[in-house]
């Protein structure tokens, strides 16, 4: 604890740990805190998305048939490895908050690393998916081609697939930026199983994104498969 | 607080649980369950989330405030939907309110 005492000294008070903002009593308000501000957070991305997920509720009860029918336009495969590889990165995600627990620092490290590799990989495999519909002209605008009837409103079920996948690929994006910045600063030796909370932090935002593809693949992949 | 450790075997039966139901979800789409598709899919995926918030984000084991918005965000989720379908949802409805001749 020589670092806490000479904290202590240059401020002229208590002994206290080196991570405690002083506005703080305790660890436990201070990580108290960081999660009550991290879940209000969350809050308004719910609300952010779920906005999202009404427009495409409700296009999808007027326009169903348009809907099945560009959905089926879309292969399963690549949404199905996405799915598996973001809940992959979820388990790995978890798996680092852990080690980042156990104060296991190389782990930690190490389980961030091949979180922001899935990340990358689940990135690269949309980058597959939107090249692939630019070049069926499966994008809205003047481009879209359909033989069906129902061509103008398959553009709206595009507009949402654009507009979803993209801010989750936002998302995903931030993500692994902000993962960077977190292992960058646990390979510098800046947590311990005292202080972990910018982990937890960036995981629960890890999961979060991970909890919107969830939903997002069904809705999007699989609309109406079974004729 | 999540001062909890959850033993590395509960993330790894997560992670087998998760993968299992996103086979589920595919598998389901393929079979005629008339108008009921839609719900099931839709009630795997809100189990999946489930498992992912309790589990993953150690919500089960978290304090009573974080719990309390998590909640919240449902309940606001909830009105943002529901509110607004009383509009899109009885549309249709508005010449019946127009008075006879």
């Amino acid at each position: 604890m020589s670092n806490a005492v000479a904290h202590a000294d240059a401020h002229g008070h208590a002994v206290h740990h080196p991570n405690l903002q002083h506005h703080f009593e305790t660890m436990q308000q201070q990580k108290e805190a960081s999660s009550l501000g991290m879940w209000l957070f969350l809050l308004t991305e719910v609300l952010f998305f779920g906005g999202l997920f009404f427009a495409y509720l409700l296009y999808r009860m007027w326009y169903f048939e348009a809907f099945a029918e560009a959905s089926r336009t879309i292969q399963i495969a690549p949404g199905l490895i996405n799915t598996a590889v973001l809940i992959g990165s979820s388990l790995t995600m978890a798996l680092g908050v852990r080690a980042a627990q156990t104060n296991e620092r190389s782990a930690t490290v190490r389980w961030l690393i091949v979180t922001i590799f899935l990340g990358c990989v689940f990135l690269g495999i949309k980058v597959y998916e939107y090249a692939d519909k630019f070049e069926h002209h499966h994008v809205p605008g003047p481009n879209f081609i359909s033989e069906s009837p129902w061509a103008a409103q398959e553009q709206i079920f595009f507009s949402l697939y654009f507009t979803m996948t993209g801010l989750h690929a936002l998302h995903m994006i931030v993500g692994v930026a902000m993962m960077s910045v977190i292992t960058w600063m646990a390979y510098k030796g800046k947590f311990s199983s005292s202080y972990y909370t910018p982990v937890e932090m960036a995981g629960l935002y890890w999961h979060f994104v991970d909890l919107v593809w969830i939903y997002l693949f069904p809705l999007l992949y699989l609309v109406e498969r079974h004729n | 607080m999540s001062e909890h450790l959850s033993p590395k075997s509960v993330y790894y039966s997560i992670f087998a649980a998760l993968m299992v139901l996103t086979v589920v979800t595919v598998s389901a789409a393929y079979v005629n369950l008339g108008n009921f598709n839609a719900p099931v899919a839709l009630a795997i995926a809100t189990f999946k989330a489930t498992l992912v918030v309790l589990f993953f984000m150690h919500v089960k084991y978290s304090s009573r405030m974080t719990k309390l918005i998590v909640v919240t965000s449902l309940f606001f989720l909830l009105i943002l939907v529901g509110e607004t379908m009383t509009d899109y949802g009885t549309r249709g409805l508005q010449g019946l309110l127009e008075p006879l001749q």
